[in-house]
């Protein structure tokens, strides 16, 4: 029995082998060699290209990647867990209508929603001619790191919602009773109860918004208009402008290696956080 | 027992078309250990969320010490709760949930060490402080549960089936912790139960409700010998329940044979029902020795005694003695006057 469904998994492993493992390394090669591309025997190890990344000019693009990824994710937090709260808090008739219209825009395609927002903050988008036929100042935020932010708030906001209402719906009602019961006012049952408990479900959230925000170059590309390029970007325009996949290849290698690292940290509070039941304060 | 404590006053609870409780009324007493018991969606469990304060009742009074319970939220009631299913705070160890409501209280640290102490030695937990909740088995997590609600010295603690979960030796050693505790830390005891048996070992007053319905309050020896209906009757222990008429003062009559009761000012020839229990019943070998004759239809050994049906011209019995007469034995049966509980005529079950 176990034997045979074991087989199940052979089609997914052959693809993962295929376009998963292989281009990986392929990317690592790249990354630790110099030369023509196209003519593998000119190819040479070289460190080249990570020196490359040290450049002040391209630490910058990193930096401001990881600072944008990382403030767009608090914002997606601060706005998504109350979203969540309300969710699972509604009653259940509703509750299921409300997360799909809170879903629907999701249906609809990534980059038709990213035109939407250049439609609507644009120099001569809706918004400013909205503005200026009532008089007021113009907003001038597109092109520019605001309008990305904007941009990656909007998209990736259902990523943060949804494991936090999950874990947030699966909080047994009768653990806030006894909360409420011990003499715990709402406040308390929230800041003692359900936030610890919910915990999970924020920090998958976290992951789920973040690592895209960190690689995305779509958002930066069209809202950013080039002023603010961001690391996804960079990897972009080595691989189809300039094309030098060696630089390409060693940015997409470091990308990883701190995706890694962030969610390794992730879950090392998400660990810390389960064990606290076993530990006395 | 001391002065009333709580009192329900026409107490109804209706959810859409259905009314979960409707119109009760109760007093319950200081130090007193009382059970509402009942059949599941009989009412009990909303009657202790509407005492906890977890249900809003749509009609009546609840009255603690006197004064007007309905409006206080139950984070301000001096009333703590056993759930059903423990509802234990997962992320915490075993000191810190007992602990929580006194952190609440701010109570000073080294007293509240003192006090969870108490509590962990009174439900037999010591040593456990600092050991995930998880880690503990059913009965454990029950201790725990009861030991959170009580460190915070409630005047009343609700208890909503809290055994339901335990398999059957546990549970009957856990009502007797259960009553050494009620008994040792005095204060009333509100106990949720469908188990009859539960209800009579352990409370002072059984209540028994059906349909949201109040039907009988008493100790358990008057809702048991001196049931006041059938539901009453047929919920609590066996029962051969039987519908008679009264003839006169002291007499009951059914089917061809009139017996001597201890009942009187029913109406001439007024249709009763009447409860004899099984054990009731005595056996007598010869037939013509007894009130009513019969033959054994079957013979079920239950442990401390045997269940036999006995068949007379008429109608069956359900006897218990713990001497066997086998099955096909005419014998003769005879019952004690003060052995027929006399009920009102109900509804047919």
């Amino acid at each position: 029995m176990k034997k045979n469904l074991r087989v199940l998994s052979y089609p997914y492993t052959v693809w993962m082998a295929i376009f998963i493992v292989v281009p990986l390394f392929l990317i690592l090669f790249y990354s630790l060699t110099k030369g023509d591309i196209h003519n593998i025997s000119s190819l040479e190890f070289s460190l080249e290209s990570y020196k490359k990344v040290l450049e002040p000019l391209y630490l910058k693009v990193i930096r401001d990647s990881f600072l944008l990824a990382l403030v767009s994710t608090m914002i997606c937090l601060v706005l998504g867990y109350p979203v969540a709260l309300i969710i699972a808090n509604t009653d259940h008739k509703y509750r299921n209508l409300l997360l799909m219209l809170f879903l629907v825009p999701m249906w609809m395609n990534f980059l038709l929603r990213t035109y939407a927002w250049m439609s609507l903050l644009s120099p001569n988008g809706l918004i400013n001619r909205f503005l200026t036929m009532i008089g007021l100042p113009r907003l001038e935020i597109m092109p520019g790191k605001v309008a990305v932010l904007l941009g990656m708030v909007y998209n990736f906001l259902p990523f943060m919602v949804l494991p936090i209402y999950t874990v947030l719906s699966k909080i047994d009602k009768h653990v806030l009773e006894a909360s409420s019961d011990l003499g715990g006012n709402r406040l308390v049952t929230f800041m003692k109860i359900i936030l610890p408990l919910s915990i999970p479900g924020v920090v998958s959230g976290i992951t789920m918004v973040f690592l895209p925000a960190v690689s995305t170059f779509v958002i930066s590309g069209l809202l950013g208009g080039g002023k603010t390029p961001l690391i996804g970007d960079l990897i972009e325009q080595q691989f189809l402008f300039s094309r030098n996949w060696h630089f390409g290849s060693s940015l997409s290698i470091i990308l990883m290696v701190m995706i890694l690292i962030s969610m390794a940290v992730m879950s090392r509070i998400d660990k810390n956080n389960q064990d606290e039941g076993g530990k006395a304060k | 027992m001391g002065k009333n404590l709580i009192e329900l006053k026409n107490l109804t609870k209706r959810y859409g078309d259905m009314t979960a409780v409707d119109s009760i009324n109760l007093t319950i007493k200081e130090n007193e250990f009382v059970t509402l018991l009942g059949p599941s969606g009989c009412g009990k469990t909303t009657t202790l969320r509407m005492i906890g304060g977890f249900e809003d009742p749509d009609e009546g009074q609840i009255l603690f010490e006197g004064k007007l319970l309905n409006p206080i939220p139950a984070y301000k009631r001096n009333i703590n709760t056993v759930f059903q299913r423990y509802a234990l705070f997962t992320h915490m160890n075993v000191f810190e949930n007992i602990a929580f409501g006194l952190r609440i209280k701010k109570i000073p640290k080294n007293e509240i060490e003192r006090r969870v102490k108490r509590m962990l030695k009174l439900v037999d937990l010591e040593g456990f402080e600092k050991r995930n909740v998880d880690s503990l088995s059913g009965g454990q997590q029950q201790r725990v549960a009861i030991a959170r609600a009580l460190v915070n010295e409630p005047k009343v603690l609700l208890l909503d089936e809290p055994l339901g979960a335990l398999d059957l030796k546990l549970r009957k050693e856990m009502q007797i912790e259960l009553l050494d505790m009620q008994r040792s830390v005095g204060i009333t005891f509100i106990y949720v139960t469908h188990d009859q048996e539960e209800a009579l070992t352990m409370s002072d007053t059984v209540v028994v409700m059906n349909k949201g319905l109040i039907q009988q309050v008493g100790t358990p020896q008057d809702i048991y010998n001196e049931p006041l209906n059938r539901f009453v009757a047929d919920f609590i222990g066996e029962s051969n329940i039987i519908e008679a008429i009264m003839p006169e003062d002291y007499k009951v009559a059914f089917d061809d044979v009139v017996l001597d009761c201890v009942d009187k000012g029913f109406a001439k020839n007024e249709p009763v029902d009447i409860v004899i229990r099984p054990e009731d019943i005595r056996i007598v070998t010869n037939p013509d020795d007894g009130m009513i004759k019969g033959t054994v239809k079957s013979v079920i050994f239950k442990g401390v005694h045997y269940e036999m049906i006995i068949e007379s011209d008429i109608r069956e019995y359900m006897v218990h003695r713990t001497m066997m007469f086998p099955v096909g034995s005419y014998v003769g049966m005879n019952i004690q006057p003060c052995d027929i509980q006399v009920m009102k005529r109900g509804e047919p079950l």
